[in-house]
């Protein structure tokens, strides 16, 4: 049980209220604004690397840990520093190698899963 | 009935408190400790990669993936879309709401063939995020550091 120690209930604390906020957010502008979750994940996601690109998002990063990586917002920020990071590595080819090289794992997991998923499963029809 | 209701007006201001009292405290609430909690199960994933000596990118890659495979897998049971009902943006902004977009019509398209069925349909709602979140980081790292790289300065 040496890795439960480890756990830092603090930063749980921190990782919790920060992601629950960033979803906060989000409801009130589902709810007030009627924009579409389809609108509301490309917001984050730009939000994400515009915050990412300027260095803001990462003092989110280093108070809430995952409380800021895993939401959408994080994914944006992952795109971004992966080119800030290659640009200084590789120079101009960076620009479009990095993001993508940063965010491949959960890209490719995502439609790899996927694509598994639909093969296995059948979709419940939905009731109305 | 305590008030004669004779106008519209009086009608709209009756309805209005009648109707739900505001059902987006409800929705905020659940978002937020489900969304929190996302974000709990994220960092303990993170904390034992860490405790395990590997890097703090590889540590997120494996969160992320981590997180994925299990939205994949409540999303192929139909428990994420309950789950999504309840939870709101909640579930939708973690990186299993991105991953429940990706899988969720790949499973619902099946009837439409594996190429332009699951395939395509796959990127309906993945493909503008990542065409925003692509293009955005390109734009962004060049409109706001174009200084601070020495290499770029060289070629330009």
């Amino acid at each position: 049980m040496e890795i439960f120690q480890n756990i830092d209930l603090y930063m749980l604390l921190k990782a919790f209220v920060i992601g629950g906020l960033l979803c906060v957010i989000a409801q009130i502008l589902i709810d007030k604004t009627k924009l579409t979750p389809a609108r509301i994940l490309v917001l984050y996601v730009t939000l994400g690397t515009i915050l990412g690109g300027l260095g803001i998002y990462k003092y989110l990063v280093d108070f809430a840990g995952c409380g800021a990586t895993v939401p959408l917002t994080g994914f944006g920020n992952n795109l971004a520093q992966g080119v800030i990071k290659e640009i200084q590595k590789d120079g101009l080819i960076g620009i479009f190698t990095g993001g993508l090289k940063a965010s491949a794992g959960g890209i490719s997991a995502a439609v790899f899963f996927g694509y598994i998923a639909s093969l296995v499963a059948k979709p419940k029809i939905k009731k109305q | 009935m305590k008030k004669n209701i004779t106008t519209k007006q009086e009608y709209q201001t009756y309805v209005e408190k009648k109707s739900p009292n505001s059902p987006i405290l409800k929705n905020c609430f659940n978002a937020f400790w489900v969304g929190g909690l996302i974000c709990v199960i994220g960092q303990i994933i993170f904390t034992i990669c860490r405790s395990k000596g590997l890097d703090e990118t590889t540590s997120g890659a494996i969160v992320s993936i981590s997180l994925i495979g299990l939205s994949a897998f409540l999303t192929a049971i139909n428990w994420f879309n309950r789950i999504g009902k309840f939870a709101g943006a909640g579930s939708l902004v973690p990186i299993t709401g991105f991953a429940n977009s990706i899988i969720s019509p790949a499973m619902e398209y099946k009837s439409e063939g594996y190429v332009m069925g699951v395939g395509a349909k796959m990127f309906t709602v993945a493909g503008p995020v990542l065409v925003y979140g692509i293009s955005s980081s390109i734009l962004v790292r060049n409109s706001l550091h174009n200084n601070k790289c020495p290499r770029i300065n060289n070629i330009n």
